[in-house]
């Protein structure tokens, strides 16, 4: 199976998203999109996995499987576990190497980053930024 | 009388779009927003007396000296403490507490004394005391709290001994908005020869406050939710007990004379003012009190109770939503949560309804623990808030409601 690349994931929400004009649709979408996720296992709810700077609690999972990275998220909160799912759907299923060398630049063009407040915007972050470490990490081993 | 729509007109920031929206301000409680004349008042000194103080023969100081001078004659009334100079400025309450534990925990609290705080505490009321334990090897002791975010003067009688050497409490809970009962709790602390701090930064903005009539020894709050500037707070203590304080940081301005045999701290207050302070926020903090008291703290209490009666009937009448905090004696907070959903959540969808309110533990994280939940949502009043308002919050709520579940 030809699986999509990381720019055309991001492409793919980018224009979702254009349907939208207004905040309401947008969080609408969010959180059915995190309706529709799975929950993480809770063995895998651990401290280490957690990611801080959220108001609310975030988890994020990685395996290498064949040589691709498979992330698995989970947030208490719904919009947040929608966001966190975007991310998710955007990287998962990689190599490592294109994960840590993604430039994800749909956040801005759907408009998140300037919507959610700057705790929820550090989280974001730092949820990327765990990505992409785990991205790096794995190329090393 | 009470005329709103002057009251809100002289808040400029009200009239600020929010995300296209009017803004809904009820975040009270994390800060208040501030009158024109305040503002203005910060801006006029520096553009036409701005100099140093307490420094200089030459006009300009002696003018900046003058009314930072005058503001602490204005709070020392306000509060009505009996001399000026027990008025100490500060940066804040968090500032003014860590001043106490520094200077009076440090020396007159030894190992095994005991300190006695509630669980109700905000995080500034907690840690700087457990910062001291840990170096003085002295014992913090918790009043618990009820369910309804009150505590039982039964229990304070019980943990306040005569090894308490200090209790340190809120007048106002930030996190659920509970009075606590301040006139008992000070006489049991004396009665038991401790000295009391209050927390008053909730209290100070909503109610008259008498440190002479309360008798109590240590009394902090922060300008910045009284109307006023951020980075200006006031400590109010007993004379006599300043008088035993060491200092708390040195510099310029504590002392009286400094040779390197022999440093003579200065007089009260300044002894615990080193340094150059937040004189234009003094001052304009000064100008934020005045507004209060031409508006009447008397008429303020009167028209904040109706407005939280309003919203805490409303409130409560929306399925599914739970108030936290649900003490007889209450003030202008309302920390509720949704059933099944996560406060974050609701704040992000009032955010975008150009509504604020806070989220999260509200510094007071053995709250939240407590009651076992991550967080609430807080809604906190000041007396430019409406009924209006309150309905617009409601109908959000239930917007919020519809979208996330
Ligand atoms: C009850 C209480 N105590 C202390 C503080 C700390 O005040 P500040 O951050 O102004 O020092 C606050 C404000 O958040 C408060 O509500």
């Amino acid at each position: 199976m030809e699986t999509k690349s990381i720019n055309e994931l991001q492409d793919e929400i980018v224009e979702d998203f254009s349907m939208y004009d207004d905040w309401n649709d947008k969080y609408e979408y969010l959180i059915e999109f995190g309706k529709t996720l799975p929950k993480l296992d809770e063995e895998y709810k651990t401290d280490e996995n957690r990611i801080h700077g959220c108001q609310s609690r975030v988890w994020l999972n990685a395996q290498m499987i064949d040589g691709k990275v498979i992330f698995e998220a989970d947030s208490d909160a719904i919009i947040t576990k929608g966001i966190v799912g975007l991310l998710v759907s955007v990287l998962s299923g990689h190599t490592p190497k294109e994960i840590a060398e993604s430039d994800l630049y749909f956040i801005g063009k759907i408009g998140l980053q300037e919507h959610l407040s700057p705790t929820r915007a550090n989280g974001l972050l730092s949820m990327i930024k765990k990505m992409k470490t785990y991205g790096i990490a794995f190329q090393a081993k | 009388m009470f005329d709103i729509e002057k009251i809100r007109a002289d808040f400029p920031i009200l009239n600020e779009p929010i995300r296209g929206k009017k803004l809904v301000y009820l975040d009270n409680a994390a800060s208040t927003q501030k009158p024109q004349v305040v503002i203005d008042a910060e801006k006029y000194f520096y553009e036409h007396q701005y100099a140093n103080i307490h420094r200089g023969v030459h006009y300009l100081s002696q003018i900046g000296t003058d009314l930072y001078e005058g503001v602490r004659k204005q709070i020392q009334l306000f509060i009505n403490a009996k001399h000026e100079y027990e008025i100490i400025y500060t940066k804040g309450t968090t500032n003014a507490i860590n001043l106490v534990a520094y200077t009076f925990g440090r020396k007159f609290i030894n190992k095994g004394d005991e300190i006695v705080i509630t669980e109700m505490e905000h995080h500034s009321n907690i840690v700087p005391w457990q910062i001291l334990c840990e170096e003085k090897k002295c014992i913090l002791k918790v009043i618990p709290m009820q369910e309804d975010g009150s505590i039982l003067l039964e229990d304070a009688r019980k943990i306040i001994t005569p090894k308490t050497k200090l209790v340190s409490t809120f007048y106002v809970s930030n996190a659920l908005g509970t009075i606590n009962p301040v006139k008992e709790l000070i006489r049991i602390a004396h009665e038991n020869d401790a000295k009391i701090l209050l927390d008053a930064a909730q209290a100070i903005q909503h109610y008259p406050i008498d440190v002479q009539e309360l008798d109590v020894d240590f009394l902090v709050f922060s300008g910045h939710k009284i109307y006023g500037p951020t980075g200006t707070g006031i400590l109010y203590a007993k004379e006599q007990l300043l008088n035993q304080m060491p200092p708390y940081e040195g510099g310029g301005d504590m002392i009286k004379t400094v040779s390197f045999e022999k440093t003579v701290y200065n007089d009260l207050p300044f002894k615990f003012e080193a340094g150059t302070p937040n004189i234009a926020g003094c001052i304009a903090l000064g100008t934020a009190i005045k507004y209060v008291q031409d508006l009447g703290i008397k008429n303020i209490m009167k028209y904040e109770a109706e407005l939280f009666k309003y919203a805490t009937k409303k409130l409560k009448a929306i399925e599914g939503l739970k108030i936290y905090g649900t003490s007889k004696n209450k003030s202008c907070v309302i920390s509720f949560l949704l059933e099944g959903i996560h406060p974050y959540d609701v704040g992000v969808i009032l955010d975008n309804s150009g509504i604020a309110i806070r989220t999260g533990h509200h510094c007071a994280q053995p709250v939240m623990d407590h009651y076992h939940i991550p967080g609430t949502c807080r809604a906190s009043f000041a007396f430019y808030n409406t009924k209006e308002e309150v309905d617009v919050l409601v109908t959000s709520i239930l917007k919020a409601k519809k979208m996330l579940s």
